[in-house]
């Protein structure tokens, strides 16, 4: 298999966390496991394991250990916005929030258009990236949308998929010859649903909230008319489809239809939109202004069901740094995204976990699994010989998301101020220490 | 008795086959004598109506007939009245007004030689129309087959490899390899692959993972005049020869490869391909004019296989 991820050569850790939960729904714990690290490599999973003189122990307590989480989707902003991210910085803030992989979105400058370009990001993340790094490619060049990105020769360079993320694909021709022609590289094509003509000027959801303010709308059925066309030519052409950061229930219709008409459909959910909703717009703060826009709590809630009931595969973050000058200015001026590495557990397990919709097991299977088998990258697991990717997380520690710690290099943090309870406290990625926190 | 077309290769039997290419076979040592000219259609007139550029097609026919020693008049859609707009009707009718025994037609679309079939007098003769049939370069592949690896092609795997969607070579080539007991494998990128087309009986693969299997790699023109921006069958010429440009590394030794022309050195074939010993390219040529001469002679005196022909009028 190609090489899809790429991060610098590290010390393997060697640790053994005594008397933690241990949650992994691949291997069915759910129980109290001491977890022995050695050289990088899980040795051992035991009731009890002895600790060899002079190995660190880390004291699990009342902490939990869950496979390291993968984000299929975010922004690293590597070439060209480098005062808004790097790939040191974005594997900082993704080793904090529990991330054992990440992969990068393409809409760079240069566009991750052509395998020199992929080659180079590989190089630095191999050389910068304190956990592993992988990237998608365009669908098109320069995401003009118009010629195909060559991606038999993209695939070969370690491209985990193709994604125009940020646009859509314009035409149904374009997109069924995207769909038809990606079965060469056998890589998934994930599509940012969204009917421009629709969306236009929309600076938010077009609802109650919009109405109120006065902000030009981005209806639903921008996102779900999009994304049924693509899901019906995924049907019709028998083609693998990711749809990214799904936030309509409409949406999530039309891709239970499509798998019930056999297409190999998956999808994912950003932290924001399972923990948020338009109503906070009302603040007419900048850090809230997404796209796909935060929608009604009814929305909110059909996602986080979506989300338990497996319609929706797993969490992906839409990381996506800006420049504080990007975001200093009024609502409507201001650039789309929120920063969300380094707070995805925590506002998932504040929310959906304590709020009683979400199991821990889910969380571990959404969030750390199943992003793994979509982009074919070996999946986390906590099992005797297996690569270490796991993260240990405090269910019961508070903390306030603060701008001066978090590692992201950009502070749009939609919970900026926000206290939050659950907290990762330590990360091990591809057997490295990455991350620890643990008070 | 009814008039003889050459529409499609639907319309051949295996034993119609067999006997157009042995009939071709005892036409091909005329080709090689100093005097290459027999009096069979003495008399006869043949008319080629061309409505697309052609070289090899158009070449290969003019002079099977001439060979044959029956008269031969090329009619081009340029500087014809075609320019003037006169539709393929009023032309077919114009024409068979000479009484021509043969009207031979290449047309951009689908259906053009029944459509003359339906105006003239004269048999007919598809050289090609849009992306449907070309049943003589089919039978000349055949010959070239039949030539290469003997009369028993039964169970023998021919790959066919390139743009299918365009192509009335592989339409035929399909109908005509299988009618042999060949296997057909198809290579292509889904985009140029016609939708549906294992109900042809064809197999159909992405990559040239499975090329080991094939006896003959049959190369399909990449057609440069429709990758037009935005039609995006394939990313770029670059990327489609890495994935299925014909190399020497590709190749087992023995393997033959064969392709309609003209060739793209570099794209789907390589320069060292095109120039080697088991590449029957020259040989189709050559081929191709021993089976239209056939094809015109059974044309005109039928397909009975006895050779007393000359007195059946």
């Amino acid at each position: 298999m190609t090489q899809r991820l790429w991060s610098a050569a590290g010390q393997g850790a060697d640790l053994l966390i005594r008397g933690a939960r241990v949650v992994d729904p691949q291997t069915g714990v759910d129980d109290q496991r001491d977890v022995l690290i050695a050289d990088g490599r899980v040795a051992k999973v035991a009731r009890k394991i002895a600790a060899a003189k002079g190995i660190r122990v880390v004291d699990g307590g009342e902490r939990i250990v869950l496979p390291g989480f993968v984000d299929l989707h975010a922004h690293f902003r590597v070439p060209g916005r480098e005062d808004e991210e790097d790939l040191e910085t974005a594997s900082a803030a993704a080793a904090a929030g529990g991330y054992v992989a990440a992969f990068g979105m393409a809409n760079t400058d240069p566009v991750v258009d052509t395998a020199s370009v992929l080659r180079s990001l590989a190089e630095r993340a191999a050389a910068q990236a304190t956990i592993p790094l992988g990237f998608w490619a365009s669908v098109t060049r320069k995401l003009a949308g118009e010629q195909l990105s060559e991606m038999w020769e993209l695939a070969d360079a370690g491209a985990v998929g193709f994604s125009d993320d940020g646009r859509p694909l314009p035409t149904a021709l374009l997109a069924r010859r995207a769909l038809q022609y990606a079965k060469v590289s056998g890589r998934p094509v994930a599509v940012h649903g969204q009917d421009d003509s629709l969306t236009a000027d929309g600076v938010m959801h077009e609802g109650a909230v919009s109405a109120r303010l006065g902000l030009a709308g981005m209806p639903a059925i921008a996102e779900s008319l999009d994304v049924a066309r693509a899901v019906e030519i995924a049907v019709y052409e028998g083609a693998r489809l990711h749809v990214c950061h799904v936030s309509t229930p409409e949406t999530l219709d039309h891709i239970r239809r499509g798998r019930g008409a056999g297409a190999a459909l998956t999808c994912e959910v950003t932290p924001h939109h399972l923990t948020l909703t338009d109503e906070t717009v009302t603040s007419l703060d900048p850090n809230f202004k997404m796209n796909p826009p935060l929608r009604p709590e009814s929305y909110r809630r059909a996602l986080v069901e979506g989300l338990a009931d497996g319609t929706i595969d797993c969490v992906a973050t839409d990381h996506a740094p800006h420049a504080r000058h990007e975001k200093e200015v009024p609502f409507e001026a201001a650039a789309f995204g929120t920063i969300g590495l380094e707070t995805a557990f925590a506002v998932v397990h504040d929310v959906c976990v304590l709020g009683g919709d979400l199991s821990l097991a889910i969380v571990a299977e959404r969030m750390s699994q199943a992003p793994a088998r979509i982009a074919g990258v070996e999946v986390p697991a906590i099992r005797a010989g297996a690569l270490a990717n796991l993260c240990l997380v405090d269910p019961q520690r508070t903390w306030t998301v603060d701008r001066a710690t978090l590692q992201s290099r950009s502070d749009n943090s939609a919970w900026y101020g926000r206290t939050l309870t659950g907290k990762v406290v330590l990360t091990v990625a591809a057997g490295r220490l990455a991350w620890e926190d643990l008070g | 008795m009814a008039k003889r077309d050459l529409l499609s290769m639907d319309d051949l039997t295996r034993d119609d086959v067999e006997l157009l290419l042995d009939t071709a076979d005892s036409f091909l040592p005329i080709l090689h004598r100093d005097i290459k000219k027999v009096p069979t259609l003495r008399g006869r007139t043949i008319i080629n109506l061309f409505y697309e550029s052609s070289t090899r097609t158009l070449a290969s026919f003019e002079l099977a007939g001439k060979r044959l020693s029956a008269d031969v008049m090329n009619v081009k859609a340029s500087g014809s009245s075609v320019d003037k707009g006169e539709s393929l009707k009023d032309t077919t009718l114009t024409l068979s007004a000479y009484a021509p025994d043969i009207i031979v037609i290449r047309h951009p679309q689908a259906g053009a030689g029944g459509l003359v079939s339906r105006y003239t007098d004269a048999s007919v003769i598809n050289a090609g129309d849009g992306k449907h049939q070309h049943p003589s370069q089919c039978l000349l592949d055949l010959f070239t087959v039949r030539q290469t690896i003997g009369r028993e092609l039964d169970g023998k795997s021919v790959f066919i490899v390139g743009d299918v969607l365009h192509s009335r070579v592989a339409r035929s080539d399909i109908v005509g390899f299988q009618l042999m007991g060949m296997d057909v494998t198809l290579v292509a990128p889904p985009t140029l692959i016609p939708r549906d087309v294992e109900s042809l009986g064809v197999r159909v693969t992405h990559d040239l993972a499975d090329l080991g299997q094939a006896d003959i790699v049959y190369l399909l023109r990449m057609q440069l005049e429709r990758q037009q921006p935005g039609a995006n069958f394939i990313p770029s010429l670059r990327e489609y020869a890495a994935l299925y440009g014909m190399t020497r590394e590709r190749l087992r030794t023995g393997q033959k490869v064969m392709h309609p022309g003209p060739i793209n050195r570099g794209i789907e074939i390589s320069a060292a391909v095109a120039d080697d010993p088991d590449t029957l390219i020259e040989q189709q040529v050559e081929s191709g004019l021993a089976v239209r001469m056939a094809i015109l002679y059974r044309t005109i005196v039928g397909m009975d296989e006895g050779e007393d022909e000359e007195d059946e009028e």
